[in-house]
């Protein structure tokens, strides 16, 4: 298959991006519309608390553990990197020696930062040294 | 824009949204028949002939459920969070041939919503975007069992975009391209073109995290089922809970067409018989998913981390490093 020669091939991602949303919304909608007609209504209180084992529940603080926070940083360095590495790979041929060299230059310093994090203990389960 | 484009566009997008709406509906008929066989049980029998109308039966009870909203819960943000899982997943079929090119009486019509040059990255950021459903889902719900899955989607979801990422790269630097026509036309000479056979580490690192961006059985984490309840759905009922399943078995077949189109050759030539191939493929892959789930147990947080950074990583990043030395001598 050829490509499809058109001006704005970004014209079916926004359309898609519109009826997906909008269909997916209207069936929650819809849903909500069925279940009030439908459903059986009951407004015990213990039923409509947050799902715990049986006593009455306070609101719980959104607090996470620091870990999760460090594996957001390891992605951000890691991810940016791929993203300087796209481009790269894709005119890796056009580029040749010169490209080559200067992106296993650019892997090398990736990979210090990554002997830094794993001697660390950056990427240890809850065992930050 | 000709007024042809447009209603080949919207046209192609209604069918998608249908067809593969129904295909997560049959997706989850499917996994309980496949799972049934393989513990020798017979799975959903009774409505309709071998159970066929489950799905039906199951469309109706996830309509006319009560609608319940928790108390504590952020009413918007607990309401739209499913809506995001469900269209982000459907948005990454944007970049996606589904199958090659054929013509109606003289209008050729390309089954690809968007033919757009960046197709990969595309479909990598969108998929990376429905993140924001069980994040959102999740923190809503003031429950301490969704807090830990969200911590956890969010956890392996970049870890694992990481992975993605890296694993493309080195298919990349051969084909020079980032659309996935482009390397269906580089892979359409026949089998022995497959880059499968000159990138097999890409493949099983692509695999592995399609896996875990799925998060389908080894790495079935993010709503485990013994440990948080059902994670970030815990508080959802209803055609709620519904998108995110939909959203999910969705995402399992984008990345079957993804994985397939990439690795797999795709639909060759662009014969009929190709076209067939290409759906045997998925099919064959959307199995390995159910497979998988039937016979290997869930790893532990930790060592879904440890396999990501210390083995999957270093091993991406040396395969990069061999296809360019491989190259370039």
């Amino acid at each position: 298959m050829d490509h499809m020669n058109v001006a704005n091939p970004y014209f079916g991602v926004f359309v898609l991006f519109v009826l997906t949303f909008g269909a997916f919304f209207a069936t929650t909608v819809i849903a909500r519309l069925a279940s009030r007609a439908m459903a059986a209504k009951d407004t015990e209180k213990l039923k409509l608390t947050v799902y715990e084992c049986g006593p009455e529940v306070t609101k719980q603080p959104n607090r996470i553990s620091p870990q999760f926070y460090l594996f957001a940083l390891l992605f951000l360095l890691f991810d940016v990197e791929i993203v300087f590495m796209f481009p790269w790979a894709i005119d890796f041929k056009l580029l040749g020696w010169f490209g080559f060299v200067e992106m296993m230059l650019f892997i090398l310093l990736l990979a210090v930062g990554f002997i830094y994090a794993w001697k660390k203990g950056a990427l240890e389960w809850h065992n930050i040294k | 824009m000709d007024m042809a484009f447009i209603i080949e566009t919207v046209v192609k997008i209604v069918v998608i949204l249908l067809v593969f709406s129904a295909l997560a509906g049959f997706g989850t008929y499917f996994e309980r028949k496949v799972l049934a066989f393989m513990q020798r049980r017979l799975g959903p029998m009774h409505v309709g002939p071998y159970g066929l109308l489950q799905i039906a039966a199951d469309g109706i009870k996830l309509f006319t459920k009560e609608d319940i909203i928790p108390q504590n819960v952020v009413k918007p943000i607990f309401q739209i969070a499913p809506v995001i899982t469900a269209a982000t997943a459907f948005m990454a079929a944007a970049a996606i041939p589904f199958m090659p090119s054929f013509t109606i009486g003289d209008y050729t019509v390309h089954p690809i919503v968007a033919d757009i040059n960046i197709g990969i990255l595309y479909i990598l950021g969108v998929m990376g975007a429905g993140l924001y459903g069980p994040l959102l889902g999740g923190l809503a719900s003031a429950n301490k069992w969704s807090l830990i899955s969200t911590a956890r989607a969010a956890a392996i979801f970049i870890s694992y975009e990481v992975i993605t990422g890296l694993s493309i790269l080195a298919p990349l630097m051969m084909v020079g391209s980032l659309s996935l026509i482009d390397f269906n036309t580089y892979q359409a000479g026949g089998i022995g073109n497959w880059i499968v056979w000159s990138q097999p580490v890409a493949f099983i690192l692509f695999v592995i995290a399609g896996f875990a961006e799925t998060g389908r059985t080894p790495f079935h984490l993010v709503a485990n089922d013994h440990e948080i309840i059902d994670g970030f759905g815990t508080e959802y009922s209803g055609m709620r809970w519904g998108l995110f399943f939909i959203g999910e078995y969705a995402n399992m077949f984008f990345i079957s067409f993804v994985t397939a189109i990439l690795f797999l050759g795709g639909y060759g030539d662009g014969s009929l018989l190709g076209a067939l191939g290409l759906l045997l493929k998925v099919s064959f892959l959307f199995f390995f998913f159910l497979w998988t789930r039937a016979a290997w147990p869930d790893v532990r947080p930790d060592q879904l981390m440890w396999l990501c950074w210390k083995v999957l990583m270093p091993i991406a990043v040396i395969n990069i490093v061999i296809t360019g030395i491989v190259m370039m001598v």
